[in-house]
C-alpha cells in the first residue's frame, strides 16, 4: 500500500515541476514585454523619465537578470509561498488576487463536475434498461456533450436571462450589494451562479450518461452476468454487478476528463463574466501578466494533481484488484 | 437512489433561493444601493480597480481624476473656452506670469481647506518622474503668493501648452503628497484617497469601483450644480454580447465602448445616444493612417498622396461601422476645432476617393508594374510589399484595415492587413519597426496644438513612445508649431493664422492621413435616468472616459434626472 502511495507522489512530484517549469516558459516566450505594456498605458511623454521608470519596473520586476536567474528566484518564491506581483494589477501580490478568484471558480467547479457524474452515472445506467429512455435520452445525450461549454452557455443566457428573465446573465453578485453574509447576499450569489453552474453540469452530464449506459449494455452481456442469470438471479442483483464494474472506468473517466472540464469552466466563466480564474486568465494574458499567469496555472496544475490523487485513493478502495495486486497477492 | 438524494435537495435550495430573490431582485430590499439613487456604468475600465493615485495616469480607477480629484480649470471644447474650476480667477500679469486666486472655503474631503500651497506641490511633483515632468521644460518656478494665490512663472511664454497641464492635470492635497518620495508616487495605490471632488471612495471589487456623492462638494454652492446619483457603480467592461444583455435588462444606465450593432437598438426613447440617426456619436478623436517616413516609399509625397485617394472612406463608414462614425476632414481636425480650419484652402488642396487620381499619381511618379506580379514596383524596380498593422481584437480597426489594403491593392499597391498583438504593435510602433498602422492616441483637448505636438514633433529620439511615431521631418513645421504654442490661450484668431499654415504644409505633405472620427461611444437606457445629453436637448458628454470629465463630462451627472 505505502509502496504504491509513495510510487505514485513520485510520479506527481515529477509532473508537478514539469508543469510548473513549462508554466514559467510559456509567457516569457510570448512576444511583448509586460514593464512597456504597463508604462504605455501610463503615456509618459519625457524620454528621461520613461527610461527611469522603465529601469525601475524591471529591477522590481526581476526582469532585468538573466533567465536561469529569474528561473531560480522563481522556485525560491514559490517554495516560499510568494507568486510575486501582478504586473497587470500593479502592486498588488499574485497570490492576493488568486484568493479573491478561486472561491468563485471552485464553486461553480466542485458541483458541477460531481453532480454531473453522480447524476450522469444513474441516468445512462437507468437508460440503458429502458427502449424509449434509450431512444429519446442518447441522442440528446450526444448533443450535449458536443457542445461546446460556452455556446451553451450563450443560449442558456439568452433564453433564461435575457428573454426569460428568470436569472441575471452576468457578474458574481448585484451590482447593488456589497459582500455581508445576510440573506439577499446569498440569494443573490445563487442566482448568479445558477447559469454558469447549469450549463458546464448539462455539458458534462452528457458525456457520463452516454459512456454509463454503453457501459451497462457492455457488462450486462458479460460472461458473469449470463452467468448469474441462468442460475436464476433477480434482475436487480445482476444490474447491481453490472453497475458497480461499469463504475470503474467512469472514475478512470473522470480523472482524464478534470482538464477537459476546466478548460471549460474558464470558458463559461468568461461568457458570463463570473469573477473567477477564467475571465483572470484572459486579462493576465491580454495584458502580458507573466506572474499572475504563472500563479493561476500553478494553482490549477496543483488543482489537477490533487483531484487526481484523490481518485487514485478511492480507485483502491473501489476495486478490489489494485488492493490485491498492491498487497501482492498477484506474485 | 441513495447518491440522489443530496443533490436533489441542493439543487431545490439553490431554485427556491433563485425564485425567491428573482422576485424581490431589483428593488434591493433593505441592503443595497437603491436603483433610483444608483447610477450604473461600463465600458470605461478594461481591469479591476487598483490603483486611485491621481499622478500615475492611465492606471487609477474610473472616476479618480474628476469625480474625486479636481484640476485648476475645466475647458469647453463646444464654446472653446476655459471654465474656472477649483481656481476662481486668473491673471497673466505679463507674457511669462501666470496669477491663479482659488475659490474661497473650498475643502479637501478629509476635511483640511484647499490652499495655494496644494496646487504648487502639485506642480512640484512634476519635478520627479511622474507623466508631467515635461512642463518643467518650460516652467521657470511656481510660488504660493497668497493664502489661495500662485504665481506661476515660466521660462518660456507657451500658454496653449501650459493651459492643457492646468485643464487636464488633478491637484492633490499638500498634507499627503508634499512627502512622498519617488518610489512612494509611482507605487502608491492610495487606497483612501483624499480629493476635492463631487465624490469619494465607497468601496470596490474586481468588477466595479463605486462612488458615493460627497455632500459637503465646494461646486453645489459654487457652482450650482447638484450631483443627482447619489452612487455611481462603474462595471469593469466585459464581452460586448453581456453588456448588450445588461442595456437590455435596463442594469446599466451608461455604457462608453464601441458596441457593433449598436445602431439597431438606438431608439431615441428607451436607448439614446447623442444624435437620433447616423452618426449617432459626438466625434472624440481622429484615427490616422500612419505611414513610417524611414521607410520607402512612404517617405515618398506623391507615394502618399496616391495612398490618400485610394482609400474609400465610404466602404468603411458603411461596412464596418455602419455609419457609428464620420469620414475625417483632410486636416485631420475634429469638428469643435471648425474654428482653426482653414476651408478654402482644403477645397484647394484636400483629397477624396478617386482610384484613377491614385493610378494617375503613382504613374507619373515613376511607381509601375516592371516585374509582372500585377502590383507596382519602386521607380529603381525594387517590388513594393507594405502591411498595415493593428491591434488583434480590435474588430472594427481589423475591419477598417481590410477595407483600405484591398483599396489599396486595387490601384496596384501591394499591401496586406496584419493583426499582431497590441503591445508588440506599439513596441514596434515606438521603435519605427513598421510600414503603417493606425492610431488616434490624441484626443480633443483646448487647442490642435495637440494635434500638431503629434504630427511634427521634433526632434526625434530612438524611440517615439507618445507622438510623431511617423517620424516625419520638417523643420519649417515644428517651428509654426512651436510658434502656435506660444500664442495667448484665447487668441484663436492668431491660432487660426498659424494652423493655417501648418495646413498647407500638412496638405502638401502628408505626414499621416487622416482616416475618421473614432466616436465618443456613449449609449444610454432610459428607464431610470434620463435627460441625458443630445443634439435637441442640453449639449455635453455622457461620458466616464479619462480625461472626458473636465471637458464637460461631470456637469452631466448634475443635469439627469429620474425618470418618472
Amino acid at each position: 500500500m505505502w509502496r504504491y502511495m509513495g510510487r505514485k507522489l513520485g510520479i506527481y512530484g515529477i509532473t508537478f515541476v514539469v508543469a510548473v517549469t513549462i508554466n514559467w516558459m510559456i509567457p516569457r516566450f510570448m512576444p511583448g514585454d509586460p514593464v512597456s505594456s504597463m508604462l504605455n498605458r501610463a503615456s509618459v511623454s519625457d524620454p528621461e523619465a520613461l527610461e527611469r521608470m522603465n529601469t525601475y519596473y524591471n529591477e522590481v520586476f526581476g526582469l532585468d537578470t538573466p533567465l536561469y536567474q529569474q528561473y531560480l528566484s522563481f522556485w525560491s518564491g514559490l517554495l516560499r509561498g510568494d507568486l510575486g506581483i501582478s504586473v497587470w494589477l500593479y502592486p498588488e501580490p499574485v497570490t492576493d488576487i488568486i484568493l479573491r478568484h478561486i472561491p468563485f471558480t471552485l464553486g461553480l467547479l466542485l458541483p458541477a463536475i460531481i453532480l454531473s457524474w453522480i447524476v450522469g452515472n444513474r441516468f445512462g445506467a437507468f437508460a440503458a434498461r429502458s427502449k424509449i429512455l434509450d431512444n429519446t435520452v442518447l441522442p440528446l445525450g450526444y448533443i450535449l456533450t458536443a457542445t461546446p461549454y460556452m455556446w451553451l452557455a450563450l443560449l442558456l443566457a439568452w433564453a433564461l436571462g435575457v428573454v426569460g428573465g428568470f436569472f441575471p446573465t452576468a457578474g458574481g453578485y448585484s451590482f447593488a450589494l456589497t459582500p455581508s453574509w445576510s440573506w439577499p447576499f446569498i440569494s443573490n450569489l445563487l442566482t448568479h451562479w445558477f447559469l454558469p453552474f447549469l450549463s458546464m453540469f448539462l455539458v458534462a452530464l452528457g458525456g457520463w450518461a452516454i459512456g454509463m449506459r454503453n457501459m451497462i449494455i457492455y457488462e450486462l452481456e458479460a460472461d458473469y452476468s449470463n452467468y448469474l442469470q441462468a442460475l436464476g438471479a433477480p434482475r436487480r442483483l445482476i444490474r447491481r454487478y453490472a453497475f458497480r464494474n461499469a463504475m470503474l472506468p467512469q472514475i478512470t473517466g473522470l480523472a482524464v476528463q478534470l482538464g477537459t472540464i476546466i478548460a471549460g469552466a474558464l470558458l463559461t466563466e468568461i461568457v458570463f463574466n463570473y469573477p473567477g480564474l477564467g475571465t483572470l486568465v484572459l486579462n493576465s494574458l491580454n495584458n502580458n501578466d507573466f506572474f499572475l499567469l504563472q500563479g493561476i496555472f500553478l494553482f490549477v496544475v496543483v488543482g489537477v494533481l490533487i483531484a487526481n490523487f484523490i481518485i487514485d485513493i478511492i480507485y483502491v478502495l473501489v476495486d478490489p484488484r489494485t488492493r490485491v495486486q498492491m498487497t501482492g497477492g498477484a506474485s | 437512489m441513495r447518491f440522489l438524494r443530496l443533490p436533489a435537495v441542493l439543487a431545490a435550495a439553490a431554485l427556491i433561493a433563485t425564485a425567491c430573490s428573482s422576485e424581490g431582485g431589483d428593488s434591493g430590499g433593505s441592503e443595497g444601493y437603491p436603483r433610483d439613487e444608483t447610477l450604473y456604468t461600463t465600458g470605461t475600465a478594461w481591469g479591476p480597480p487598483v490603483n486611485w493615485n491621481p499622478i500615475m495616469r492611465g492606471q487609477y480607477a474610473v472616476g479618480t481624476f474628476g469625480l474625486a480629484y479636481e484640476p485648476l480649470f475645466h475647458y469647453d471644447p463646444e464654446e472653446n473656452e476655459y471654465v474656472h474650476w477649483l481656481a476662481e480667477s486668473d491673471e497673466w500679469t505679463d507674457e511669462t506670469t501666470h496669477v491663479i486666486t482659488l475659490r474661497e472655503g473650498m475643502t479637501w474631503s478629509d476635511g483640511e481647506p484647499i490652499v495655494a500651497q496644494d496646487v504648487v506641490t502639485t506642480i512640484e511633483l512634476g519635478q520627479k518622474d511622474v507623466s508631467y515632468s515635461n512642463i518643467w521644460n518650460f516652467i521657470e518656478g511656481v510660488e504660493a503668493t497668497g493664502d489661495r494665490e500662485v504665481t506661476v512663472t515660466f521660462s518660456e511664454s507657451r500658454p496653449q501648452e501650459w493651459m492643457n497641464w492646468a485643464y487636464s492635470n488633478p491637484i492633490v492635497p499638500d498634507h499627503i503628497w508634499a512627502d512622498k518620495d519617488q518610489q512612494q508616487l509611482t507605487d502608491d495605490p492610495n487606497e483612501e484617497p483624499v480629493g476635492s471632488g463631487p465624490y469619494v471612495y465607497e468601496t470596490h471589487a474586481d468588477d466595479r469601483m463605486v462612488w458615493s456623492r460627497n455632500d459637503d462638494w465646494w461646486g453645489t454652492e459654487a457652482l450650482g450644480l447638484e450631483m443627482q446619483p447619489t452612487y455611481i457603480v462603474d462595471i469593469v467592461n466585459a464581452s460586448n454580447e453581456v453588456t448588450m444583455n445588461m442595456i437590455s435588462n435596463n442594469e446599466v444606465d451608461l455604457s462608453n465602448n464601441f458596441l457593433p450593432g449598436i445602431d439597431q437598438m438606438i431608439d431615441g426613447q428607451a436607448i439614446t445616444s447623442y444624435y437620433d440617426g447616423p452618426p449617432y456619436m459626438q466625434s472624440a478623436n481622429t484615427a490616422w493612417l500612419v505611414l513610417n517616413h524611414d521607410r520607402e516609399p512612404m517617405n515618398d509625397v506623391e507615394f502618399r498622396k496616391a495612398l490618400a485617394h485610394s482609400v474609400d472612406m465610404s466602404a468603411i463608414i458603411d461596412g464596418p461601422y455602419s455609419n457609428l462614425v464620420e469620414a475625417a476632414n483632410p486636416t485631420g481636425l475634429l469638428p469643435q476645432w471648425d474654428a482653426y480650419i482653414d476651408h478654402e484652402l482644403v477645397a484647394e488642396e484636400g483629397y477624396t476617393y478617386n482610384a484613377d487620381e491614385a493610378v494617375a499619381l503613382l504613374e507619373d511618379a515613376g511607381y509601375t508594374d516592371q516585374d509582372g506580379d500585377g502590383f507596382i514596383d519602386t521607380p529603381d524596380g525594387d517590388p513594393i510589399e507594405l502591411t498595415l498593422q493593428v491591434p488583434s481584437g480590435w474588430t472594427d480597426w481589423m475591419e477598417a484595415a481590410r477595407v483600405i489594403a484591398e483599396n489599396a491593392q486595387e490601384v496596384g499597391i501591394n499591401l496586406e492587413a496584419e493583426f499582431p498583438d497590441h503591445d508588440l504593435l506599439v513596441e514596434d510602433r515606438n521603435s519605427g519597426e513598421y510600414d503603417l498602422v493606425v492610431n488616434n492616441d490624441r484626443q480633443l483637448s483646448n487647442t490642435p496644438w495637440t494635434y500638431y505636438d503629434y504630427l511634427f514633433q521634433l526632434p526625434l529620439r530612438d524611440q517615439q513612445t507618445t507622438v510623431n511615431f511617423g517620424r516625419y521631418e520638417n523643420e519649417e513645421a515644428w517651428d509654426l508649431v512651436e510658434e502656435l504654442a506660444a500664442v495667448p490661450a484665447d487668441d484663436v484668431e492668431a491660432a487660426a493664422e498659424i494652423t493655417s499654415k501648418i495646413q498647407e504644409i500638412q496638405l502638401a505633405e502628408l505626414p499621416a492621413i487622416p482616416l475618421w472620427y473614432n466616436g465618443l461611444w456613449s449609449q444610454q437606457t432610459n428607464t431610470t435616468w434620463t435627460n441625458w445629453p443630445s443634439d435637441q436637448g442640453n449639449p455635453g458628454y455622457a461620458t466616464m472616459w479619462d480625461g472626458w470629465f473636465e471637458l464637460g463630462a461631470v456637469r452631466t451627472l448634475a443635469e439627469i434626472e429620474l425618470a418618472e
